[in-house]
């Protein structure tokens, strides 16, 4: 049941929100944290499972190299501290998705603490940036997945029992938890999802995950409190789980500050406690309080030796590190001469890297972001394929652009060539001979096709001949047309200002 | 030098999810105490030139390569579970109703 909230800019004007943001990612490594099955998504139940995943008495676990290799690229990436020294731990606690009773995590030595990341956001004042202090990134393993049985939502409550495929148990995760984020005022759900943005497009660049967050490789708690001013020590927070969205992590934090915003003004206290947010309804609903403290009983994993990082693999490790997005984002804005405008478009059609790769390939950058954004993000739409899966080549490109300025192909041949690239007939030579696309230079058939139009059209003369020289569009697309294309509509209109005497 | 109360121990079980009648609560209390106040006898020593130690092999780093091995397949991981259903683990309803 939907549970009382207060307008946001009243709540925002009465309270001061304080955020904190634990984000889990998947990683993307061949075999699980502690164990050499597979992780690859979508296999049939129960069948990349072991006696190490499945918690087997007797079982020992062993350590992925890349999968501390990755969280320690992480714990770079984020400006983070990366330990001398440290351990695994022991999380114990009962589940019918963690087959061990306990889930192998870190505790009090993370592999990567005291970072933080920069995320730009628009406020009143423009564009603005706050800093996000990150506490930790810490290695541990995934759950297995529960279905339940019965019940009529196939939700937890009311369900009869629960069927539990392992084949998810034990795949690395790296949960990167925030400090308390204060100071964004009434910014703070902007904030929440920028950084989670950011620390996706970071993820992405270094390789660690897919960080798909419809398919759960990236999922976001948003924890939440209320104080009265910033001056106020901490209010109690609410912990919102299952926010699997970016959409959703703003749409959270901004319900979760009404929501807190109307017990609080109605006297009540906010309860600590987990909740569950709905993205089709908008809500968050009530999950188990932690009223119980959590009594993990947390102790050093016997199983698992320490790991010592030297500074010298740190720093190998580091050189790996490719550019912070937004860092390069910024340096492109001022390389290619674009507005911040062009550059979010460009960013949101997933054409960045794509355009990039032109550009090194010696495409100019106007012309790479106009194929890019244009007539390839809109193939690419209409036939639901993403872009980055388009067959095109930033050698297609620098060839296309090399014929269109020595004017053997105009824009529409232009299109027609890539239609050819996209459909694999080849490199655009290749189409261009086979699809005979070569703008009409000749003056011949040119003249002849001028002629027919205006014979077709015996006013349109006169019309252009007494200064209306916008009329001549209709003959030059008369010619395009006859010529199918292949006309240098410039030429034709020269020719035909030649013809009537007349002169622009 | 008694730590461990019935409480203690009845938190424990609770944790540990075993059950123990609440009248052999002392009893338990009195062993568990009875076993800390043993490994006390430690703490008459000097460890002040003593690191902590967690694990006794000396060697840190030690990991695999990432590269796929065997696993089960779901007959063999399924054949010792009490209950099965479509390939999965069938385990008993997880939340009680409220």
């Amino acid at each position: 049941m939907a549970e009382a909230t207060m307008n946001y800019d009243e709540a925002i004007s009465k309270f001061d929100p304080v955020l904190g943001l634990e984000v889990h990612v998947e990683l993307g490594t061949h075999t699980k944290m502690f164990c050499g099955c597979s992780t690859v998504f979508g296999a049939a139940p129960n069948t990349h499972v072991c006696p190490v995943c499945l918690g087997l008495p007797g079982a020992l676990p062993t350590l992925n190299k890349i999968g501390v290799e990755s969280a320690i690229r992480i714990g770079l990436a984020l400006n983070c501290e990366i330990a001398q020294w440290c351990r695994f731990a022991r999380k114990n606690y009962f589940y019918p998705d963690m087959p061990k009773n306990f889930q192998t995590s870190q505790y009090d030595e993370p592999i990567a603490f005291e970072g933080y990341l920069d995320v730009d956001i628009e406020t009143d004042e423009g564009q603005k940036t706050f800093r996000v202090p990150i506490e930790r990134a810490h290695m541990e393993e995934d759950t297995g997945k529960n279905s339940h049985v019965g019940g009529a939502t196939g939700r937890i409550h009311g369900a009869d029992y629960s069927l539990v495929d392992y084949n998810r148990a034990g795949i690395p995760l790296i949960e990167i938890v925030t400090k308390p984020i204060t100071g964004t005022g009434k910014y703070a759900p902007e904030v929440a999802k920028a950084y989670v943005a950011a620390l996706r497009d970071i993820l992405r660049g270094l390789g660690v995950s897919d960080v798909k967050m419809e398919q759960g490789s990236l999922r976001c708690d948003v924890n939440l409190s209320l104080r009265d001013t910033p001056e106020s020590k901490l209010g109690t927070r609410s912990e919102t789980k299952n926010v699997n969205s970016l959409r959703s992590v703003e749409r959270a934090v901004r319900y979760e500050v009404t929501r807190h915003a109307a017990r609080l003004a109605a006297g009540d206290t906010v309860i600590q406690e987990t909740r569950h947010w709905h993205e089709d309804t908008g809500i968050s609903t009530s999950g188990r309080t932690k009223s119980d403290a959590e009594d993990y009983r947390y102790f050093p994993e016997p199983d698992l030796l320490p790991i010592a990082p030297s500074r010298e693999w740190v720093e190998e490790l580091r050189a790996t590190i490719p550019e912070n997005p937004a860092v390069r984002r910024a340096r492109l804005v001022a390389d290619w001469g674009l507005s911040q405008i062009d550059m979010n478009t460009v960013v949101n059609s997933g054409a960045l890297d794509l355009i990039v790769d032109a550009v090194d390939a010696g495409v100019e950058p106007a012309a790479a972001r106009k194929w890019w954004t244009g007539e390839l993000s809109r193939i690419a739409n209409d036939r639901a394929i993403e872009l980055e899966d388009m067959p095109v080549t930033p050698a297609d490109l620098k060839r296309l652009e090399e014929l269109i300025s020595t004017g053997a192909l105009n824009d529409k041949l232009a299109r027609q060539a890539l239609e050819g690239v996209i459909a694999g007939e080849g490199d655009i030579d290749t189409i261009v001979k086979s699809r005979g696309l070569a703008v009409v230079s000749d003056d011949g058939p040119l003249l002849a096709a001028i002629d027919d139009a205006l014979a077709a059209d015996p006013a349109v003369a006169e019309t252009i001949k007494s200064g209306k020289l916008a009329a001549a569009g209709s003959v030059v697309g008369a010619v395009m047309k006859a010529t199918r294309g292949q006309a240098d509509a410039a030429r034709v209109r020269e020719l035909l200002f030649e013809k009537l005497g007349v002169s622009e | 030098m008694s730590g461990i109360s019935q409480e203690d121990v009845a938190h424990l079980a609770n944790l540990a999810r075993i059950n123990i009648p609440a009248n052999e609560l002392g009893h338990y209390a009195k062993q568990l105490d009875a076993i800390l106040n043993a490994v006390a006898e430690v703490s008459s020593l000097d460890t002040s030139n003593v690191a902590a130690m967690s694990h006794p092999i000396p060697m840190t780093n030690v990991f695999r390569e990432d590269i796929p091995g065997v696993s089960l397949t779901a007959e063999q991981a399924l054949s010792g579970a009490p209950a099965v259903e479509d390939e999965r683990f069938r385990v008993p309803r997880i939340l009680d109703e409220e």
